[in-house]
C-alpha cells in the first residue's frame, strides 16, 4: 500500500543516441531527480497516513485477556441449532459473540467454562443485551440439537445457542480457528471421551475476531474486557 | 505461611502425644464414620462437597475437599454412590491448548495436608443414576481410603451454573 521510497527510478538510456548530447543527459537526469522527490514526497505523505491512522485511533485498551485482533478469519459458518435449524454467523451479528468448543458429556471443564461464562453474563448485567454465547460440539454424533438445547438452557436460557453439524462441517469449523479436538476410544459402556481445546474465541458484533480466553481466566477478567468491547462498539 | 503450618503441625503432634492413648479405642469407632463432615476422632474429613447437576442424563461431576490431619498421608483408593451405577475419579489435564481426562487410580492426601477435588482438576465422575437427580437434592458419596477407612457423605446438588 505504501509506495515504497527506495524504489529505483528507472531511467531509459535506451533510445539515446550515442554520442549523448548533453543537453538530453541533464534533461534525463532531471527527470529523474524530480520522480524521484515526487516518489520521496508520496512515500513520505503515505507513511505519515500510515502513523496518523494508528495514533490518530483510540489508544490500545488495556485488555486483560489476549488480544488476538486480525490474527484469525472472522466468525463464519454453516451449522444446525439447537432447534434443529440451518444457522450461520448472521444470526450472531450485531452480538459479541462467545464461541466455545465442547461437548455435553464432558463433566467437567465444559460445564466449568458454561458455568463461568453463564456467570459473566450476569455480572454484565443489562450490559449482555449484546453478548451471546455459541457453544459448538466437537461430539456431533452424541450431541444431537435436542441434547444441546436442554445443556445451553441449564446454564442460560436467554443468551446461549448450542450448534452442532456434520463431521465435516465441525472439523472445517475447527481448523479455521485452530481447534484441536480428538474422540477418544470408546469403554465397554460405549462412553467415549473427546480431547478438546477449552479456548473461547471472542467476536465482535461486525464478526470479527477480537480476543481469546483460556480456562484459567476469570469470570472477572471477562467481564473486564467484555465492558471495554461493549464502550468499543458504542 | 510456612510458620503458620510449622506452628499447626507442632500443636497437631503435641496433641497426638497426649491422646497416644485413646487412639485406639477411636480409630475402632471411626472405622466407618457416616456422614463425616467433621469428625474430631478421624484424621481425615470432608469438606465443600457439591455435584454439578446436568440434564439428559449425562454425566455428572461430583467436587470435594480432602483434609488429612494426621501425621501418615493416606490414599483415596475409591468412591462409589448408591445414587450412580458408576464413580470415577478422573483429572482433567490441561496439555497446551486441549484439554483431556485421565483416571486417578489413587489420590494422596498429604500428611496434615489437603486436596481439592474441585473444577478443571481433580472430579468425582458420575455416571448412569440409578435415579432422577436434581438441583436442591443431595447424592451420596463413599469414599475408601488406604487406611482402611471409609467415609460416607452426602453431596449436595447445585445447578449446572453451580449455584
Amino acid at each position: 500500500m505504501q509506495t515504497p521510497i527506495h524504489t529505483p527510478v528507472k531511467v531509459s538510456l535506451g533510445h539515446i543516441p550515442s554520442p549523448t548530447p548533453d543537453h538530453t543527459l541533464r534533461r534525463a537526469v532531471r527527470r529523474a531527480a524530480r520522480a524521484l522527490t515526487y516518489r520521496l514526497w508520496t512515500g513520505l505523505a503515505a507513511g505519515a497516513m500510515a502513523l496518523c491512522l494508528t495514533a490518530c485511533q483510540k489508544p490500545p485498551q488495556d485488555w486483560k485477556l489476549t488480544d488476538v485482533s486480525g490474527h484469525m478469519p472472522d466468525l463464519q459458518f454453516s451449522l444446525t441449532s439447537d432447534t434443529g435449524a440451518p444457522i450461520t454467523e448472521a444470526a450472531f451479528k450485531g452480538d459479541i459473540t462467545l464461541v466455545f468448543f465442547g461437548y455435553t458429556h464432558c463433566p467437567d471443564v465444559c460445564p466449568e467454562t458454561m458455568a463461568r461464562l453463564s456467570q459473566v453474563i450476569q455480572q454484565l448485567g443489562p450490559k449482555a443485551d449484546h453478548v451471546r454465547i455459541a457453544f459448538i460440539s466437537v461430539d456431533p454424533h452424541r450431541d444431537t440439537p435436542a441434547m444441546l438445547h436442554a445443556y445451553v438452557r441449564a446454564f442460560d436460557p436467554q443468551h446461549a445457542q448450542g450448534m452442532t453439524g456434520s463431521d465435516q462441517a465441525i472439523a472445517a469449523l475447527a481448523r479455521r480457528y485452530r481447534v484441536a479436538y480428538e474422540l477418544g476410544k470408546p469403554g465397554p459402556d460405549g462412553n467415549y471421551e473427546v480431547d478438546h481445546s477449552a479456548a473461547i474465541y471472542i467476536f465482535d458484533g461486525q464478526s470479527h475476531i477480537r480476543l481469546m480466553a483460556t480456562d484459567n481466566d476469570s469470570a472477572e477478567v471477562l467481564v473486564h474486557d467484555l465492558r471495554l468491547l461493549i464502550a468499543d462498539a458504542a | 505461611m510456612k510458620l503458620h503450618t510449622l506452628l499447626a503441625t507442632t500443636l497437631i503432634c503435641s496433641a497426638g502425644l497426649l491422646g497416644l492413648g485413646l487412639a485406639p479405642a477411636a480409630r475402632a469407632a471411626g472405622e466407618t464414620a457416616a456422614n463425616a463432615t467433621t469428625h474430631a476422632a478421624d484424621t481425615l474429613s470432608i469438606s465443600n462437597g457439591w455435584v454439578r447437576w446436568l440434564p439428559n442424563g449425562l454425566p455428572q461431576a461430583g467436587y470435594l475437599t480432602l483434609t488429612n490431619n494426621g501425621d501418615q498421608p493416606v490414599d483415596l483408593l475409591g468412591a462409589s454412590s448408591p445414587d450412580f451405577g458408576d464413580v470415577m475419579l478422573h483429572q482433567s489435564i490441561g496439555s497446551g491448548s486441549t484439554m483431556r481426562m485421565v483416571m486417578v487410580d489413587k489420590l494422596t492426601i498429604p500428611a496434615h495436608g489437603k486436596v481439592d477435588i474441585s473444577p478443571g482438576g481433580y472430579h468425582l465422575m458420575l455416571m448412569t443414576a440409578t435415579h432422577p437427580v436434581a438441583p436442591g437434592g443431595t447424592v451420596q458419596m463413599v469414599l475408601k481410603f488406604s487406611n482402611g477407612k471409609t467415609l460416607t457423605t452426602a453431596l449436595p446438588v447445585r445447578s449446572a451454573g453451580g449455584q
